[in-house]
């Protein structure tokens, strides 16, 4: 199997670092990353711990396909529980940092307890030791992965690390990897900042030799990469226009959530798609959008890689943000441009930038300022409170709470509290778009009706990467539904969400399955790992892993009420686009979507269901 | 005909299944450490390029080598390292203007991008074409077809 069999147990509390077999039935029964880790995770901890504290821990996991030549195999995940949500967090990232995981020879990192001090993590192969971070402390990701490789003398460690938002328990911190690519969601970096672990660096020269058959999983890897390059979204569309080839599609079905979802058109969309980040500025002749990049192993190559007009107000007079960097991409793009009424282009790269800089996610943070700028404009919030004007697109009260939120001061501090506890501090938590705390992402559950269905039972909340039924519903993908339809949504959620978790524990990207399905990811996982993989048990395992995400959020006392969306989404229609008049029908589809899943009508998953996925 | 590999870093992508499918051909493991090519991401600047040995004609490493141990494959012009031969002293590595060979700590033997016998396998990983493995007498052929492609001419009819 290509698993190293070995995980590392990092003993905050105490400073050590312990060698540990991976548990191999476990792996059998949960297959990697997103699922395996969730495995560790509900063994080890309460489901009732404060996320914030000790008792909580931090995983850090790679999938058997993880540092192979999959395509895109270069993933890991964190698994906590999330301080944004209380329920079970789970978020991956690409770059490079999770191959080097598996090269340095170890398949998972368990961090557990709090260090005294700020430390951060070294591991160079079978070495592994804690590191002070005094010196660290207090500065930005991007600062702390530079100075790590100076010190080192090393520029090729790879280093994950929080940035001031994560030291400020801001409850949507990101870990930062690689410059620019993030676990970005549900607050982990808040969770890696209350233990004071500041950074993990890694080195890895050992590889990965453990692939079951090497030539059948060879010839599985090539064949899955030929069906990505003769998919038109991966082989021509993402690698050109990145995810933000969405803007305009999901603003033409009139599902792009606009002025914090008073709206689902933005009459600016044009201003801040792909195609805009294509054409030459007036102002200096050369284009937003520098390059495509990949991370570890992906032969789709989505990542923009962009950079600003040095003339642009907000960075005028900082060179330090002239250089080429990571963005924009469509969740960004929509997070902070669409969702507050911004179309300046430069003023959402320049947030975009600092939200990867100290580490702080871009979607629950522009989801947040939409929330201050609707209170602002309702007078609840004033000017001398939020410390700028801040009107429905404002680019400059935009970049200036980047600013604060990033620095942690001021207004900043209840920014990075979220919609939810924001609004609900100023009294009007029917404001707060956001599904069990964290807030929805790019696309409006009442122009794609399945999506909203999908954020109310996403297990970390609102998410479309945990079931994106967008791609059926407004894309085709693997078959066309029609967005506004309310039957056979359940099976669709159903679907798209188990399949999701093969993806996320195998180690993959998820944007592999705009043209791959569970039967691309099968044959490299057959080849790669010992036992069954067949697509029966993919089946299994999928539904699996999803039904013990949710056990963990029954027992830590999450109900089925929490499976709602805010009352916008269902009491206020929208206003224009193909979706006009209609709000989110989720009382039809939610009791069928129990009963698809095998749960009673209160959410819980029966006896039979449980017995039939051996949980 | 004798091939050369060709490298267009304005394709790459920095994905490195070069390095992966590089170090697995030598040894055997998905190990970009041991990589004989590279790929170097200038962050900063948005450029990712990867680079490798350009088997010079008079290569440096093979007439500083004291021991012979890197000798010139005729059907591939590959200058190509004879393990069992290398003593390690590392001459050849401060020899080379490029930096393309190195030392590897582990088992005392320089290594260096031995064209994989004729079929290297970092251009068949290549996913984007910036790896190329063309014919060696016309690595500049793509460049004059693009610009004769811009000559101003009549289209047939």
């Amino acid at each position: 199997m290509s698993w190293n069999r070995k995980i590392l147990r990092v003993n905050l509390t105490a400073g050590t670092c312990t060698p540990e077999p991976l548990n191999m039935e476990w792996a059998n029964d949960y297959l990697g990353s997103r699922g395996l880790g969730t495995k560790y995770l509900t063994e080890e901890i309460d489901p009732k711990v404060d996320p914030l504290s000790p008792e909580n821990k931090m995983i850090m996991a790679t999938g058997p396909l993880t540092g192979t030549m999959a395509s895109t195999g270069g993933r890991y995940t964190v698994i906590t529980k999330g301080p944004l949500t209380g329920a079970i967090a789970c978020s991956n990232s690409g770059g490079f940092f999770g191959a080097e995981m598996k090269f340095a020879g170890w398949d998972m990192i368990i961090f557990e307890g709090k260090s005294p001090k700020p430390v951060y993590l070294y591991v160079e192969n079978e070495k592994a030791e804690l590191r002070d971070a005094a010196h660290l402390w207090g500065t930005t990701c991007w600062h702390t992965e530079e100075t790590i490789k100076a010190e080192l003398q090393d520029p090729l460690v790879r280093v994950s690390s929080i940035g001031r938002s994560g030291e400020n328990q801001v409850l949507f911190s990101c870990i930062v990897n690689d410059l620019h690519r993030a676990a970005g969601r549900s607050g982990v970096g808040a969770v890696m900042g209350s233990k004071n672990l500041k950074a993990v660096a890694l080195r890895g020269t050992q590889g990965v030799s453990g692939v079951k058959d090497f030539p059948a999983f060879l010839k599985a890897a090539n064949a899955a990469k030929q069906v990505l390059k003769d998919n038109a979204v991966t082989g021509q569309g993402l690698p050109k226009y990145g995810t933000q080839v969405l803007m305009n599609v999901i603003n033409e079905v009139g599902a792009l959530p606009t002025r914090n979802h008073r709206d689902v058109q933005f009459e600016e969309a044009g201003k801040i798609s792909a195609e805009a980040m294509h054409e030459k500025r007036p102002t200096d002749g050369k284009a937003h959008l520098i390059t495509n990049a990949a991370c570890f192993g992906c032969t789709i190559a989505c990542g923009r890689i962009s950079q600003l007009d040095k003339g642009h107000f907000t960075v005028q007079n900082k060179p330090e943000y002239w250089g080429a960097s990571g963005g924009l991409e469509y969740e960004s793009a929509w997070s902070l441009g669409a969702s507050n009424g911004v179309g300046d282009l430069e003023a959402l790269q320049y947030a975009n930038m600092l939200c990867n800089e100290d580490g702080f996610d871009p979607i629950t943070f522009g989801a947040t300022v939409s929330a201050v700028m609707e209170l602002y404009e309702l007078g609840i919030l004033t000017k001398e409170q939020i410390g700028i004007e801040a009107p429905f697109g404002s680019a400059k009260a935009l970049a200036y709470l980047a600013e604060i939120t990033a620095q942690g001061i001021g207004f900043g501090k209840e920014v990075g509290l979220g919609s939810k506890r924001l609004t609900a501090k100023y009294g009007r938590p029917d404001l707060s778009m956001s599904v069990k705390g964290l807030e929805f992402p790019a696309y409006d559950g009442r122009g794609i009706q399945g999506i909203g269905l999908n954020y109310a039972t996403s297990n970390r909340g609102a998410c479309h990467v945990r079931g994106y039924t967008v791609a059926s519903e407004v894309l085709g993908i693997p078959v066309k539904t029609d967005p506004l339809a309310t039957e056979g949504k359940p099976g669709l959620v159903k679907a798209f969400q188990d399949a999701t978790t093969i993806f996320d524990s195998a180690g993959v990207c998820l944007f592999t399955s705009f043209a791959w399905s569970v039967a691309d990811v099968q044959p490299q996982v057959q080849a790669a790992c010992e036992g069954d993989w067949s697509m029966e048990k993919m089946a299994i395992v999928g539904e699996r892993i999803w039904n013990m995400e949710r056990q963990f959020n029954l027992a830590a006392g999450f109900t089925a009420k929490d499976d709602n969306l805010p009352p916008r989404l269902t009491t206020e229609p929208a206003k224009t686009g193909p979706a006009k008049g209609r709000v989110n029908e989720l009382g039809k589809m939610l009791p069928e979507y129990y009963e698809v899943r095998g749960w009673t009508p209160e959410g819980v998953p029966t006896a039979e269901t449980l017995a039939r996925l051996g949980l | 005909m004798q091939k050369s590999l060709h490298i267009d870093p304005g394709k790459c992508t920095g994905c490195l299944q070069c390095e992966m499918a590089c170090s697995y051909e030598h040894t055997g493991v998905i190990n970009p450490s041991k990589s004989r090519i590279k790929v170097f991401d200038f962050e900063h600047e948005g450029r990712k390029v990867p680079y490798t040995c350009t088997q010079c004609s008079e290569a440096w490493c093979m007439q500083s080598c004291p021991v012979d141990a890197i000798v010139l494959d005729p059907a591939t012009g590959a200058k190509v390292v004879k393990e069992a031969t290398c003593v390690g002293c590392k001459v050849c590595t401060i020899s080379c203007p490029f930096g393309t060979i190195n030392y590897m700590a582990d088992v005392g033997k320089v290594q260096k991008c031995d064209l994989c016998g004729g079929d290297p396998e970092c251009a068949k990983a290549c996913p984007t074409g910036a790896i190329t493995y063309i014919d060696a007498s016309w690595t500049g052929l793509d460049r004059m077809r693009a610009w004769a492609a811009k000559a101003n001419t009549a289209a047939a009819a």
